[in-house]
Parts: C-alpha cells; sequence; structure tokens
C-alpha cells in the first residue's frame, strides 16, 4: 500500500476509579513484607503491544483505538490508553 | 415436536453435558451448538453453559462474544427467544451486550466451589417464572470471576424494573447488591453465576435447580408454539 508507514502500539488497561480491585489491594497487603510502609494506591492492570502498518499517526491511532476500545478493555470496568510510536516506514 | 433447546459451546466449554442432561431430565430435547454456527433456527431456547471459552484469555467471554454464533444468539435473543447464560456463560451475554454490567475476580480472590443459598427475587423471567419470590435454593457455585460489578445507574435500573433475578443469601463473591442473576429488558435473557444444572438430581446433593431449569423449559415451549402459530 502507497505511504503505508509502520508504527509500534502499546495498550495499558485498568480498572476504572471506583472500581473494586481485589488484585491491586492483595498486592498491597504484600509489600509490608518487603519492609515498605509508604507504598499505597496499587492498582493491577494489563499492557498490550503490537504493531500497525496505516497511513500516517492519526490512522494509527484510530485503529488502535477501535482494538482498545472494542476488544482489550471491557468499558463497563476498564478504561485504556493508547501511545503510538512510528518505526519507519513501510516496505 | 419436544421442545428443543440448545447448548452453545465454544472451545474451552465444559458444563455442556451437564446442561444437556438437566434440560432432558425435565422434558426437552437438548443438543450441542458449535460456536462456529452461523444459525440456532429450529431451537426454542439457548443456554450458554459454564466453561473457560477461548480459555477466557483477556476476561472471561471476551473472545467469545466474537464467535460466529454470537451473532445468532443476539438475533434470536431480540426476537423473544429465551437465552439463559450459566456461570461462564453469563460472562460471555455481559461481554457481548446482551445483559448490563460485568463479572470481576472474586472479592478475597478465592476460587469458589460449593453450595450456597440464592433467593429467587423475581418469578418474572424465562429462568423463574413460576417460583415464588423469597423461595430459597441451595444451588452449586464455581467461579472465580463472579463477582458482579455495574455502575451505580445501572444498578438502580435493574433495581427499579426488577431485574434482579436471584440473589445470594449470603453475598459470597463481592457482588454488587448480593446479586448472583439478572435478566434483561425484555426478561427473556438471564445470566447467573450459580449453577443449577447441578442441582437436578439426588446425587448431586440438591435437586433445587430443577425448578429454574423447568421454568427454561416452559418457557421455551411456550415460545416455540407461539412461533409456529404466528
Amino acid at each position: 500500500m502507497a505511504g503505508t508507514a509502520h508504527f509500534s502500539v502499546l495498550v495499558e488497561v485498568r480498572l476504572r476509579e471506583g472500581i473494586a480491585d481485589p488484585q491491586g489491594a492483595t498486592i498491597e497487603r504484600a509489600l509490608p513484607a518487603l519492609g515498605l510502609s509508604g507504598v499505597t494506591g496499587v492498582r493491577a492492570g494489563k499492557s498490550f503491544r503490537f504493531d500497525i502498518a496505516a497511513a500516517d499517526d492519526a490512522d494509527a491511532l484510530a485503529q488502535a483505538t477501535v482494538v482498545a476500545d472494542r476488544l482489550l478493555a471491557n468499558p463497563v470496568i476498564e478504561e485504556s490508553a493508547v501511545t503510538v510510536e512510528p518505526t519507519g516506514p513501510g516496505a | 415436536m419436544p421442545t428443543r433447546v440448545g447448548v452453545v459451546i465454544f472451545p474451552g466449554t465444559n458444563c455442556e453435558h451437564d446442561a444437556v442432561l438437566a434440560l432432558q431430565r425435565l422434558g426437552a430435547s437438548a443438543d450441542l451448538v458449535w460456536h462456529g454456527d452461523t444459525s440456532v433456527a429450529g431451537y426454542d431456547a439457548l443456554v450458554l453453559p459454564g466453561g473457560f471459552a477461548h480459555g477466557d484469555y483477556l476476561r472471561p467471554g471476551a473472545i467469545a462474544r466474537f464467535s460466529p454464533v454470537m451473532d445468532a444468539v443476539a438475533r434470536f435473543a431480540a426476537e423473544g427467544g429465551p437465552v439463559v447464560g450459566i456461570c461462564n456463560g453469563f460472562q460471555v451475554l455481559t461481554e457481548a451486550g446482551l445483559l448490563p454490567g460485568a463479572l470481576q475476580k472474586n472479592r478475597g480472590l478465592r476460587f469458589l466451589c460449593t453450595t450456597v443459598s440464592v433467593r429467587v427475587e423475581s418469578s418474572d423471567s424465562v429462568l423463574t417464572a413460576g417460583v415464588g419470590a423469597g423461595t430459597e435454593l441451595a444451588i452449586p457455585i464455581n467461579h472465580f470471576e463472579g463477582n458482579y460489578t455495574c455502575d451505580a445507574d445501572t444498578l438502580a435500573r435493574l433495581q427499579d424494573e426488577d431485574r434482579v433475578v436471584l440473589r445470594y443469601v449470603d453475598n459470597p463473591n463481592g457482588s454488587v447488591d448480593g446479586i448472583a442473576g439478572v435478566c434483561n429488558e425484555g426478561r427473556n435473557v438471564v445470566g447467573l453465576m450459580p449453577h443449577p444444572e447441578r442441582a437436578t438430581d439426588p446425587l448431586c446433593g440438591s435437586v433445587d435447580g430443577a425448578v429454574l431449569v423447568s421454568a427454561l423449559v416452559g418457557a421455551a415451549t411456550d415460545f416455540g408454539s407461539g412461533r409456529s402459530a404466528a
């Protein structure tokens, strides 16, 4: 495809504010065992990396956002952050 | 023609035979529908049984939602056909948007495998028709992600519209408002975490699930005869 460029995408998915995060809470409860008492607000999430061939930055972001919103995150309980970086022009 | 119920299986579903046996025991004919099928023609009701559809990868039900059969399930539900999702099937129905809310990891992060008391809160659904509100049933649960969650507006709506079909007597998993099962606006799609199909034979320790499976068979028969009269 003429004009195609390649992008590296990072999608971070985390629970929405106010949604209980038993996994984060359990991790937080383990921290005193490391001798750390000042670490609070632990929230567990997931991250995903993938590559996209797209016309330009905006196109890559639009495609990555579809992947994030329609598959990687469940909008009922989760939100996502999408980061797109160019990795070079296409072959 | 006997009432025909389709039990939808995905790769990783593992409760389909329990569901088929329970449905047959209560008078329906039941057979398996593969997730790659694109039609559910001829069925009077559908059950999405428990298990680990597509390995529960990403989130329970997240991949199953894209299985070809789900378009047919959604059409069947839109036509008023009875659809019941049990455990993983409930998770699939929420991910598919056929039921509101989501199922999170249990409070306390314990996998729960035990028999609990569940109270029928509404008789107005395809799974609870004819079962009096307030009836308590002993039914097994078997899940890690059964903690029902939804936003405050959705919860208020479910309560106002009498769509909380089943509640736990003692909330085992942190579900909001003790919710064990909900239905859609049409009351023909029900999702629940407990496994009524596993409580239909005295050998299993309880037969309390039989009234629910029976109600579903009754709803299927009504839907089937309504359709053939149309």
